[in-house]
C-alpha cells in the first residue's frame, strides 16, 4: 500500500495512552495520524506530537467536529466519562471509534479471540490492560473446561505506569475487566483484582488467571494456552507465559507477563503497551478490510 | 483526667486470616456479643483483606460479606461496626454500597502505603453517605516517614478523619514506629493510629511506642488472633494501658471473658510466633502470606524461608499472593540460597 492510501486516523486524548498510540502509528504501514487532539498545548503529549510534525489541536472533540473529514477512524484515549460524550457526536458522523477507555460502549474486543466480529461494528472497546492480558487465556480455559463456575484474574502493574486517570477509574477497570472475562470465558462468575506495586526498579506487568474447577488434562491445556500465547505475541511482542498452567488448591493458575515496547513509556509499562498494541491490531485490520473493499469498488 | 486511647478490634477481620477466612456466622455472633458486653469501642468484621476480597487470590470466605456484616450488626449496639476496604479488591458499586446499606459505622479505606490516591473515591463516597472514615496505609515499613506523611496528607485531603499505619509484616522495631508516628502526628490535624503484628515479638512494645509518639488509636485483637504471628494482643494491651495510666473505656473483666470465649469458640490455634512468621517479619513480607507460601513451597519442593526472602527482596505487597507461585517456580528451576 502506498503512503497516500493509508487509513487516516485521529487520536483524542494526549495522555500516556494517546501519545504511545501515536508513536506506534508512526511505524505503521497502514495507518496515518492526521490529527492529535488534546485539551492543553503545553501537555507533554501535544509537545511530543508537534515535535514529530503531527498536526495538533487543544480543542478536544470540537477539533474533529469542525473538520469531520480529517479522519475515518478515531482512537478515544480520554476517560470513560468523556468517551461516552464523544461517542454521541462521533456516531452520527459515521466515524469508526476505537475506545481505549473502560466505557464499554461498543463491542469488547480481544484481537486474538474476536477480531472479525469487532470489525463489523462502529464502536470497538479495547476493554482494559488486564482484560487484554487475561481474557484470551480465560477464553482458552473456558473452551477447555465446560460449564466453568468461576474465573478470577489478578494483575500487578508498576505504580509509575498508572497515571491519574487509571487510578481514578480503578472501579471501572475492575467492572470492565470482569465483564470481559465473563464474556470470553463464559464463566458464571468472574472477579478482577488490581495491585499497584511501587517497587524500584519498576516491576513488569504480570497477570494471573485462576479458574476454580476440577482438574482437567493439564498437558492438553498447556498446549492450547501456548498456542494462544503465541497468537497474542504476534501483535503484543512483549507478551509471554511466565509460569505454565498448574493445578493447585482446587484451582488452575496461569501466569503471564507483559513487557512493553518502550515507545513512550519505559518497558515495564506493559499494561499501556498491551492495550495499545491490541488497538493498533484492530485499526490495521480495519484498514486492510477497507482497502479490499475499495479495490473491489474501483474495479 | 486520664488520657484516652481509642481501641479498634479487628479480631473478626484480621483473625479471618488465621483460619483461611472460614469464620462462621455463629462465631461472628458470639464474639460480637462478648465485644459489645466488654464495651470495645470499634469491632471490625470481614474477610481478612476486607470487603470484596473473597477470592482465589487471597482465599474464599466461608460466608458472604453481607452475612458477616448483618450478623455483627445485629449484636453491636454501642460498639461501632467497622470494615476494611481496599480499592482494587472492593468497588463502590459491588461492595461498599451494600456495606453502607447494612449500616456499618466506620469505613476504613486502605491502600498500600505509597498508593493513597487509589482511596480518593471510596473515602469521598463513604463520607458523602455520612459515615465515619479512616485512611489506612498498609505495609507501612516499605515507605520512609516523609513519604508516609505525604500519602497520609492525601487521605486527609480526601476526607479521612484519622490515619492508621499498619505494620502488616510485623517488621517494625519500636524506634521505627516512633519515627513514623511522630512525623505523622506533627504533619496531620487528624488522629493517628497504629496496627501492629507480632512477628518479631514487638506488637505490644510497638503499640506503646506509637502512643508515646502521639498515636491515639490502636488496633488489637483477642489473643492476638490475626495474620501470621498475630496482632497486638488486646487484653494485654488494655492491661498495659491501664498500668500506664490511659483510659480505654473497656470493661476489663468482660474483655478477659471475651478473649477466653474467642480462644474457645473461634480459634483453631492461638497465634504463636512460628518459625515461618519470624522469617515473614524479617523479610518484610505481609504476615498473611504464611499459609500460601508454605503450601506452594511444598508443591514446588523449595524452602519456604527462601521463598519469603525472595518475596521480600522483590518488595511484594499485600494482595500479590499469586506471585508466590512465580517465585517458588523460579526457585525450583534455579535453586539459590537467598539468605
Amino acid at each position: 500500500m502506498k503512503s497516500n492510501q493509508k487509513l487516516k486516523v485521529a487520536i483524542i486524548g494526549s495522555g500516556n495512552i494517546g501519545t504511545d498510540l501515536l508513536i506506534k502509528i508512526m511505524r505503521s504501514e497502514l495507518l496515518e495520524c492526521t490529527y492529535f487532539v488534546g485539551r492543553n498545548f503545553s501537555s507533554p503529549g501535544i509537545s511530543k506530537a508537534s515535535s514529530m510534525g503531527i498536526r495538533v489541536s487543544d480543542q478536544s472533540i470540537d477539533a474533529i467536529v469542525r473538520e469531520p473529514d480529517c479522519c475515518d477512524l478515531i482512537f478515544d484515549a480520554t476517560s470513560a466519562k468523556d468517551a461516552t460524550y464523544h461517542w454521541s457526536i462521533l456516531k452520527p458522523l459515521g466515524k469508526i471509534v476505537i475506545d481505549m477507555t473502560p466505557a464499554k460502549l461498543g463491542i469488547m474486543c480481544i484481537p486474538a479471540v474476536n477480531l472479525e466480529d469487532a470489525l463489523k461494528e462502529q464502536n470497538i472497546n479495547m476493554v482494559t490492560c488486564g482484560g487484554q492480558a487475561s481474557s484470551p487465556i480465560a477464553y482458552v480455559i473456558g473452551q477447555f473446561v465446560k460449564d466453568i463456575e468461576y474465573v478470577e484474574v489478578v494483575s500487578s502493574i508498576a505504580s509509575r505506569s498508572a497515571g491519574p486517570a487509571t487510578r481514578i477509574n480503578l472501579d471501572e477497570y475492575i467492572e470492565t475487566t470482569e465483564a470481559a472475562v465473563k464474556k470470553f470465558s463464559e464463566a458464571k462468575e468472574t472477579k478482577a483484582i488490581l495491585n499497584l506495586n511501587p517497587a524500584v526498579p519498576c516491576v513488569d506487568m504480570q497477570t494471573t488467571i485462576f479458574a476454580r474447577t476440577t482438574q482437567p488434562d493439564m498437558d492438553a491445556l498447556k498446549k492450547e494456552i501456548n498456542k494462544m500465547v503465541a497468537k497474542i505475541a504476534g501483535y503484543v511482542p512483549g507478551y509471554s507465559l511466565l509460569v505454565e498452567p498448574i493445578y493447585e488448591h482446587g484451582r488452575i493458575a496461569v501466569l503471564v507477563k507483559v513487557q512493553g515496547l518502550g515507545d513512550y513509556l519505559p518497558k515495564f509499562a506493559g499494561n499501556l503497551d498491551i492495550i495499545n498494541c491490541a488497538a493498533i491490531e484492530v485499526a490495521e485490520a480495519y484498514a486492510k478490510k477497507l482497502a479490499v473493499k475499495n479495490s473491489v469498488v474501483h474495479h | 483526667m486520664k488520657k484516652k486511647v481509642l481501641i479498634s478490634d479487628p479480631t473478626l477481620r484480621d483473625g479471618n486470616h488465621a483460619v483461611a477466612h472460614q469464620l462462621s456466622a455463629k462465631q461472628i455472633e458470639s464474639y460480637s456479643i462478648a465485644a459489645e458486653a466488654a464495651k470495645i469501642p470499634i469491632v471490625e468484621v470481614g474477610h481478612g483483606n476486607g470487603l470484596g476480597a473473597s477470592s482465589l487470590q487471597v482465599g474464599l470466605a466461608a460466608i458472604s460479606d453481607r452475612e458477616m456484616l448483618e450478623t455483627a450488626r445485629k449484636h453491636l449496639v454501642h460498639s461501632k461496626l467497622g470494615i476494611h476496604v481496599i480499592p482494587g479488591f472492593a468497588t463502590i458499586n459491588k461492595d461498599l454500597k451494600i456495606a453502607i446499606e447494612i449500616g456499618v459505622d466506620l469505613v476504613r479505606v486502605a491502600s498500600h502505603c505509597t498508593e493513597a490516591d487509589l482511596t480518593q473515591r471510596h473515602i469521598s463516597f463513604a463520607r458523602e453517605k455520612g459515615k465515619e472514615v479512616y485512611g489506612v496505609l498498609m505495609m507501612s515499613h516499605l515507605a520512609s516517614p516523609e513519604l508516609l506523611v505525604e500519602e497520609a496528607q492525601k487521605m486527609e485531603s480526601y476526607g479521612a478523619e484519622a490515619i492508621i499505619i499498619m505494620d502488616s509484616a510485623g517488621a517494625y522495631l519500636p524506634s521505627d514506629v516512633t519515627e513514623r508516628i511522630e512525623a505523622l502526628v506533627n504533619a496531620l490535624s487528624i488522629p493517628v493510629g497504629f496496627h501492629g503484628h507480632n512477628n518479631l515479638g514487638f506488637a505490644i512494645g510497638n503499640s506503646t511506642a506509637a502512643i508515646d509518639a502521639g498515636a491515639t488509636i490502636i488496633d488489637a485483637t483477642a489473643r492476638g488472633f490475626g495474620a501470621g504471628a498475630g496482632n497486638t494482643q488486646l487484653e494485654v494491651l488494655v492491661a498495659v494501658l491501664d498500668k500506664l495510666g490511659f483510659e480505654t473505656g473497656i470493661d476489663f473483666y468482660k474483655l478477659l471473658d471475651a478473649s477466653d470465649l474467642a480462644e474457645k469458640e473461634i480459634m483453631k490455634i492461638v497465634p504463636t510466633i512460628s518459625s515461618t512468621s519470624i522469617v515473614s517479619g524479617l523479610s518484610g513480607v505481609f504476615s498473611a502470606f504464611n499459609k500460601p507460601v508454605e503450601r506452594i513451597s511444598k508443591l514446588y519442593g523449595v524452602d519456604s524461608r527462601d521463598v519469603f526472602f525472595e518475596l521480600g527482596r522483590r518488595k511484594i505487597i499485600a494482595g500479590q499472593e499469586d506471585l508466590i507461585i512465580e517465585v517458588a517456580s523460579n526457585l525450583s528451576k534455579y535453586p539459590q540460597k537467598v539468605k
